[in-house]
């Protein structure tokens, strides 16, 4: 038979997958993801809540670590503080430390209007009295009454939104959710990609050598498995201090114990297919079977895995900082937000709140879009 | 046939549909049929042609995106979109199944006696007792031997012959009217599919059901059915009488599936070839248990003490039933699995190589495997998988060159060379294995190794692949060692054919003398086994 022959026979059995749009398996993958409902739901709600973490900062004029020493332990609310009420109560409060009487008192726009009353020529220098409260600034006479026994001041009254509500060091609550937020996502995702990194590499080529490499490799990890966890974060607390850094170092060196052995079962039934077996007729090293077909094919379950990692590295990461091991302060985590607002659970619900329902969304919506990519990876139907 | 001839299933323009991101696939698009009680109705095509989508149809067991239209009336009941509460009325107990591997039809936790009775216990309210004495009757029928202790194995103690028997069992436990059987025997060797097949036919004179045998095995069919279906892409190509459809075939799809058959002989290479790959006293031996607790090892010798001498040019056919160390032969030869003996490649001994030795030699020693779905890593394009060898082999090609090197290997083997961006799952078993063979071609070896690889495809398919090899082989100048346990294969492209069993040679010669005048009994066996049906 010559090669034209054969051609035509192969081309008679092609079947007409030509005409449809090639798609590698990611592609199908991902085809199938966009279906999921609620996965695509956990991505957006994601994509917000990081978008929230680390773009929200740029639009809040407080600091994370800004203190508001009047406004210590405040409810959340939609209206502006300090209101009017609480303002006419500061500004008696200077009046009389100014050994003068408020005759009137009025705030619009962002401005307040008193008239004050002596019974003495009032020293202009009485405005230092209001400046020194928090809420007045700017604070300058307008017009002095001929007999120097009234004045009209006017000046800045500072408006401030908390709308979290505040902590009880006065920190804007929003603010620090919005930094827990980089924080932990932060930590989340560093400390699995450091967790991806080591356990990847470890199991597949535990998994791959097999044999005596294998056990030896494998009991290791069993080691550390049986070691207290707290134990060694201290350890290594103690011998490096505490860095945010470490954190991710830490977390991740303990989580990839986990992937290294999920990363070995699936390399032990890859080693056994047949295209492992082709590669290594064709002369592979060990390390590349590893790097070009072990990994690439462990990834769906890997990716599966990650999304159930970073969250339990959020709360791996709040426990320690929990502990006093963690994120320090002024920094916080919704871990750190979290145990404070537990703490005062009964005098400022919204400090647990708030850094809550965070994390909670956060946790759901990574893992609805885990469950998505199992299904979309790992379809039972095809 | 019987003379009641009383319909067990009626089909009328049945359809099977599934969703897919593409749009609608019809799998099945319209057949009609129908079988009687005491008939077997044989469903024949090649995969991909619906025939097992038509019956899961029927059964309500089709894939979550599929979906199901038409009419199956099993006694008057409609069973198309029915009620599970119907189905399952009908579903094993009426109508049973059974399927193409038995291994994993079993549940591996449950003893089998256990996974029989259950059937019994659910459709018939029997009592343990009862069930128990009924699954000893039924496993005797089937012919496995010492029921009494079989009753209580698990489905790993058995041999696949065994299983199938059991399934076969389980089938029958609540006397059907139709039993279909989907592939039975596809997985098995010769001699046991004969036997299967001889039993069901026993027990259908017995119980005078209805079989439904799917395959797309056409001496099977030959040997069983009373009538055929021929289906081609979801639809009826043909049907009639089982000697209407042999003898007079109507449509040119079946003449063609008839004459798929693999046909031809090799030349024999020219007298005094030299000898490229040569071993002599070849052992291979495992070690099985060994475990923490197993004590010790126990040694399991896969090959034991066997010579071959390929000359260039020549292929040598080695076939064997499941476990006779064929396999393992042909990865010992190529110092993919540690052994003892000694083994020659031209005039280099490689017997002692150790990997990073054997990497340069590689390139010419190549191995094309059984499976096509296995054998190509889903996750690389069919361009990254045939080159592979060449970044061991020639890492000083260039991206352009390595390309152009593709391209004229997927032309070789007969593919469209626009296809190298595609990926391995977009093709037909067929192309797959031109691609797994372009992947040892690349490297313009001088020995290959085939195993199996024509086993996992369809006749017609075969056929293209079996004269693909023979004519690289002549362009080339290649060896073959070709594995399989298909007889006609092995007729049709060896020069010379080694019998294995038990990691023993039972019985070596030339293709014409070992098929025409075989002196083992064990061959002989086999050759009647493989032709007579």
């Amino acid at each position: 038979m010559t090669e034209k022959t054969i051609a035509t026979v192969a081309a008679a059995e092609m079947p007409p997958a030509d005409e449809r749009p090639s798609r590698s398996l990611s592609q199908l993958a991902w085809i199938r993801f966009r279906r999921n409902k609620a996965a695509m739901l956990g991505c957006l709600m994601l994509a917000l809540i990081v978008l929230f973490s680390y773009v929200g900062p740029v639009f809040l004029k407080h600091g994370y670590d800004e203190v508001f020493p009047s406004y210590v332990t405040i409810a959340p609310s939609l209206s502006p503080r300090p209101d009017p009420e609480t303002l006419k109560e500061v500004a008696e409060n200077a009046a009389k430390r100014a050994r003068v009487t408020l005759s009137s008192f009025e705030v619009e726009n962002g401005t307040y209007t008193a008239v004050i009353a002596g019974s003495k020529p009032i020293d202009p220098r009485a405005v230092r009295y209001f400046d020194r409260a928090n809420e007045f600034e700017n604070t300058q006479v307008k017009e002095t009454a001929a007999d120097q026994l009234s004045m009209t001041l006017t000046g800045h009254v500072d408006q401030e939104y908390f709308l979290f509500g505040t902590d009880n060091n006065g920190r804007d609550l929003l603010a620090r959710v919005m930094l827990g937020g980089q924080i932990s996502i932060a930590v989340g995702v560093a400390a699995s990609l450091v967790s991806l990194g080591i356990g990847v590499l470890y199991g597949a080529t535990s998994g791959y050598i097999g044999g005596r490499v294998d056990n030896v490799m494998m009991r290791f990890v069993e080691i550390l498995y049986s070691l207290p966890f707290i134990f060694l974060v201290v350890v290594l607390v103690v011998f490096f201090g505490r860095s945010i850094t470490l954190i991710f170092i830490v977390i991740g060196a303990v989580q990839w114990l986990e992937m290294a052995r999920i990363v070995r079962g699936q390399t032990l039934s890859l080693k056994r297919r047949e295209f492992v077996g082709a590669a290594e007729a064709l002369g592979l090293t060990d390390w590349q079977i590893i790097r070009r077909h072990i990994i690439p094919n462990t990834i769906g379950p890997v990716i599966v895995f990650v999304t159930s990692v970073v969250p339990q590295v959020m709360l791996l990461e709040s426990f320690l900082s929990f502990l006093g091991l963690g994120v320090q302060a002024p920094l916080a985590s919704w871990g750190t937000l979290i145990a404070e607002g537990a703490r005062n659970i009964q005098s400022a619900y919204w400090q647990l709140i708030f850094p809550s329902v965070f994390f909670v969304l956060t946790l759901f919506s990574l893992n609805f879009i885990g469950d998505g990519l199992r299904d979309a990876l790992d379809p039972k139907d095809r | 046939m019987t003379e009641k001839m009383e319909t067990v299933l009626d089909v009328k323009d049945l359809k099977v549909e599934f969703d897919t991101p593409d749009g609608t696939v019809q799998a099945v698009k319209g057949v009609s049929f129908s079988v009687s009680r005491g008939e077997t109705l044989a469903i024949v095509g090649e995969s991909g042609s619906g025939k097992s989508q038509t019956m899961m149809g029927i059964m309500g067991l089709l894939a979550a995106n599929g979906r199901v239209s038409g009419s199956a009336r099993y006694a008057g009941e409609e069973l198309v979109n029915a009620p599970l509460r119907v189905l399952n009325g009908v579903r094993g107990s009426k109508i049973t199944m059974i399927f193409q591997e038995p291994m994993t039809s079993l549940d591996p936790l449950y003893r089998i006696g256990r996974q029989i009775s259950e059937p019994l216990i659910h459709h018939k309210g029997m009592s343990k007792g009862d069930a128990r004495a009924r699954v000893l009757e039924l496993l005797k029928l089937v012919g496995i031997p010492e029921p009494e202790r079989r009753i209580d194995s698990y489905p790993h103690e058995l041999s696949g012959g065994q299983r199938q028997r059991v399934m076969i069992a389980m089938a029958l436990a609540n006397d059907p009217d139709l039993l279909i059987a989907d592939e039975p025997t596809t997985a098995l060797d010769v001699t046991i599919q004969a036997q299967i097949l001889r039993l069901l036919a026993d027990l259908q004179k017995k119980f005078g059901m209805a079989i439904i045998l799917i395959t797309h095995d056409l001496g099977v069919v030959k040997h069983v059915a009373d009538r055929v279906v021929v289906m081609r892409r979801g639809e009826i190509v043909e049907q009639g009488p089982r000697d209407d459809i042999f003898e007079r075939p109507q449509a040119d799809y079946t003449k063609m599936l008839l004459a798929a058959e693999p046909s031809g002989h090799k030349p024999p290479p020219p007298p005094g070839s030299p000898v490229i790959l040569e071993g002599r006293n070849v052992t291979v031996d495992f070690a099985i248990g060994g475990g923490f607790l197993a004590g010790g090892t126990r040694t399991f010798r896969a090959v034991d003490d066997v010579s071959i001498r390929l000359e260039q040019g020549q292929t040598i056919g080695i076939v064997g039933e499941s476990g006779s160390g064929k396999s393992t032969l042909g990865r010992a030869l190529l110092k993919l699995l540690p052994s003892a003996g000694y083994v020659r490649f031209g005039q280099t001994e490689i017997s002692k190589f150790d990997r990073a030795a054997m990497r340069p030699y590689r390139r010419e020693m190549q191995l094309v495997f059984q499976d096509p779905y296995g054998s190509l890593s889903p996750r690389q394009t069919v361009g990254e998988i045939i080159t592979e060898g060449l970044f061991v082999h020639e890492p000083q090609l260039s991206k352009a060159e390595r390309d152009a090197r593709a391209v004229a290997a997927l032309k070789e083997v007969g593919l469209d060379p626009a296809t190298r961006n595609r990926y391995p799952h977009e093709f037909s078993g067929g192309q797959r294995q031109r691609i797994a063979i372009a992947r040892s071609m690349i490297l313009k070896p001088k020995v290959v190794v085939l195993d199996e690889p024509t086993s996992a495809l369809d006749r017609s398919v075969q056929r293209q692949v079996i004269e693909l090899l023979r004519d690289l082989q002549e362009k080339h100048g290649l060896s073959y060692v070709f594995i399989s346990h298909d007889l006609s294969v092995i007729r049709a492209i060896s020069d010379h054919v080694i019998v294995m069993k038990d990691g023993k040679i039972v019985e070596q010669g030339d293709t014409e003398m070992i098929f025409d005048a075989p002196r083992a009994d064990y061959t002989k066996t086999l050759i009647a086994a493989a032709f007579t049906h």
